[in-house]
């Protein structure tokens, strides 16, 4: 689960991590109360969506820039207004972009030099991992392409936690010295903390920034949570923002479907997230573009199928649908009443094809044959995922 | 010959009285597997009837283990609970842990895993469907059947198989199956970021097992674990390999469905470690469709039976 970068902040603030003095809203009204309790100098205004290159993004009307300095207050709420309810697009966001319904208002810093610094799982190791470098600021993708050796990686022990030794090694690595080394050892131990505690699966501060007085604070947040570990953070699931999520992806999730919206015009409907990716991609490999992830599970039943093919059938761009069922302890069967069932609610005009396999695979083909429907019925996934990509094109 | 388990494994089945460890355990009996105990604390004493067995449950993996000599344990329990019935296993002793259990917060998995760390037990999973040995029984019965796989879809052969994903496990077996070859052990190693046993783990056991002909090595994108293992293979293993990975299409940044799923990088998409597995001379199955045919082609140009 993700948040906002002003929700990462006030975290960040919980547990000790400096960040520049801010204020979010929602609305004209709130810009003043939200600008009042800042000092009057340079304030920047900050589109507040979940996707990374808002400062280099465009808004739909034209304005460009979701990230914007102003020289004072006043000229932050005329520019705060201009991104309000305008739509941003990003190179994360896709050509849809995302509507803005939250500014946030920070006092400008000023920045002596910028740091990267982010913790997340280390995979390799099975461990939590601090990664920090002296270019902040920049795509730390490019940064480990192009320079590798300007990033320090230092992995954590679970059962100590975060040595002193190693916040040595991190502060070492970014050339801080005296007061400056000082707050930033501070301020990556806390980081550490709230990683931790909150169950986070990643913590990223970019960039980081040094100020001429001394201070280290983080200029940017973004933060993601394990999902798996939210029935125990109440606080957390508090912040999340529907409005930042696909509707269709948040209706899948009431029925426990594994649910994501892609940009092609093949739906698929699929038992198990490892046969849900590769009919993604067998499609793509017979020409067709799949227009959805989605694993209905192992114990999928027929409401759970009805729901499944409701939720894919709101996709405007669909134009045909795959399902790929191998029951293994499923029941084909039961997939195939839930087919029909679906098919009998909803009314099906568009190209269907549908590969069973497994588990009473007779008696669920012989109930897909005996109810009529006007669908194609593919031997094997690859044979099937032809039949779909043909009838779609 | 088999890897982790064989027909004369005794397992025990901690969450045997929920409605999905139940039905495995049901599953598995009819399998022929030799279930001997269930674990559900504050229910010892209490039997699990099916079918004509009577399984005896005990409060603890300890009090189990000791009783009926069990060595194996699958974990069906819930989330919140499952990493410490990891602890438990390892705590007795057993030599296998396979923990079926998805959703495990990623914390408690990277605990567990610093907890268990040079301990005596394996883990395998979480989030995983098992493994299975077949026997030589109509629809593969007499074998051992941990976890929640389609025994019958199995038939007693010399292909070794390991997946982090359930569904890809079965249409690599069945097509095994349908080819009148059959399977050494098929081994779900499951789909999340922090798990136990790893395929390079699984692949050093095929790789040494006698009986084992030809591996089928099954990946997704995200993490390296893939790559470790095909490096390996390249320097290590003499066998023929065929590999296949899902998520070519996967948009970065968004888990799919497995926890452990998401390109996080340049080095973790599908692209590049079907590279990585060309390079290490796997034969890479285009296709879902085409795992066994890859495995095939790689035996004969070795000059392997896999009969």
């Amino acid at each position: 689960m993700n948040i906002h970068e002003y929700q990462a902040k006030a975290l960040f603030e919980q547990f000790g991590v400096p960040v520049p003095k801010g204020a979010a809203a929602t609305s004209p009204e709130g810009f003043v109360t939200a600008l009042a309790s800042l000092p009057e100098g340079p304030t920047m205004v900050k589109s507040q969506i979940h996707a990374g290159g808002r400062g280099k993004g465009t808004f739909t009307d034209g304005f460009k820039g979701g990230v914007k300095f102003c020289k004072t207050k006043a000229e932050a709420a005329d520019i705060a207004g201009k991104m309000l309810n305008n739509t941003l697009v990003t190179i994360q966001t896709g050509p849809a972009g995302r509507k803005v319904q939250t500014i946030y208002f920070t006092v400008a810093s000023d920045i002596k030099k910028e740091y990267y610094l982010a913790v997340l799982l280390d995979r390799a190791s099975s461990r939590p991992v601090i990664v920090a470098s002296t270019e902040g600021g920049v795509e730390i993708e490019k940064v480990a392409h192009d320079t590798p050796e300007k990033i320090t990686k230092v992995v954590i022990d679970p059962a100590y936690g975060i040595a002193d030794f190693q916040l040595r090694q991190i502060i070492a690595a970014l050339q801080l010295t005296g007061a400056e080394a000082k707050n930033a050892a501070k301020l990556i131990k806390n980081l550490y903390t709230m990683f931790w505690e909150t169950d986070a699966a990643m913590v990223e501060v970019n960039p980081l920034i040094t100020t001429p007085a001394g201070d280290v604070l983080a200029l940017d947040a973004k933060v993601s949570f394990d999902s798996n570990a939210l029935y125990r953070h109440p606080e957390i699931v508090a912040l999340r923002d529907l409005n930042e999520e696909d509707p269709k992806e948040i209706e899948a999730s009431k029925y426990d479907l594994a649910y994501i919206a892609l940009d092609g015009n093949i739906a698929c409907l699929v038992n198990g997230a490892g046969l849900a990716m590769s009919t993604m991609d067998i499609i793509k490999h017979y020409g067709g573009n799949p227009a959805n992830f989605l694993d209905v599970g192992g114990g999928a039943s027929k409401e759970k199928v009805v729901a499944a093919f409701k939720i894919i059938l709101g996709d405007a761009n669909v134009q045909g649908i795959f399902v790929n069922i191998f029951g293994g302890i499923m029941d084909c069967n039961v997939i195939a009443e839930g087919i029909v069932e679906a098919v009998k609610e909803v009314g099906l005009k568009l190209p269907l094809v549908v590969r069973l396999e497994g588990n009473n695979v007779a008696k669920g083909k012989e109930t897909l044959a005996k109810s009529g429907l006007a669908l194609v019925s593919g031997d094997t996934m690859a044979d099937a995922a032809q039949k779909i990509v043909k009838l779609v094109a | 010959m088999s890897i982790l388990i064989s027909a004369d494994t005794k397992i025990l089945v901690q969450g045997i009285t929920g409605a999905f460890g139940a039905k495995h355990a049901q599953l598995s009996l009819d399998y022929g597997t030799q279930l001997v105990a269930g674990v559900t604390p504050g229910k010892g004493g209490q039997f699990f009837e099916h079918a004509g067995h009577k399984v005896p449950i005990f409060n603890s993996v300890h009090e189990a283990a000791a009783a009926t000599g069990a060595t194996v344990s699958v974990i069906f329990v819930p989330p919140p609970f499952a990493g410490d019935a990891i602890l438990e296993c390892v705590d007795a002793g057993l030599d296998l842990a396979v923990c079926i259990t998805e959703g495990i917060p990623i914390k408690d998995m990277i605990r567990v895993k610093r907890a268990i760390a040079g301990k005596k037990t394996r883990l395998i999973g979480p989030n995983c469907p098992g493994l299975v040995t077949p026997g030589t029984g109509e629809g593969s019965k007499g074998g051992c059947r941990i976890g929640i796989a389609p025994g019958y879809i199995h038939k007693k052969g010399h292909v070794g198989i390991v997946s982090r994903s359930g569904t890809l496990t079965y249409e690599a077996v069945f097509q095994i199956t349908s080819k009148g070859l059959g399977q050494s052990t098929s081994v779900g190693i499951g789909g999340d970021p922090v798990n136990g046993t790893s395929h390079l783990d699984v692949i050093k056991l095929f790789n040494e097992d006698p009986d084992t002909k030809g591996i089928i090595l099954i990946g997704e994108i995200g993490g390296s674990a893939e790559v470790e293992a095909a490096r390996w293979i390249k320097a290590n293993c003499k066998k023929p390999v065929a590999g296949f990975i899902a998520g070519a299409t996967a948009p970065a940044g968004r888990r799919m469905g497995h926890a452990g799923a998401i390109v996080g990088g340049a080095e973790d998409t599908a692209a590049a470690k079907i590279a990585v597995f060309q390079e290490c001379g796997i034969e890479v199955a285009a296709t879902p469709t085409d795992m066994a045919d890859a495995l095939l082609r790689a035996a004969k140009a070795k000059g392997v039976s896999l009969s």
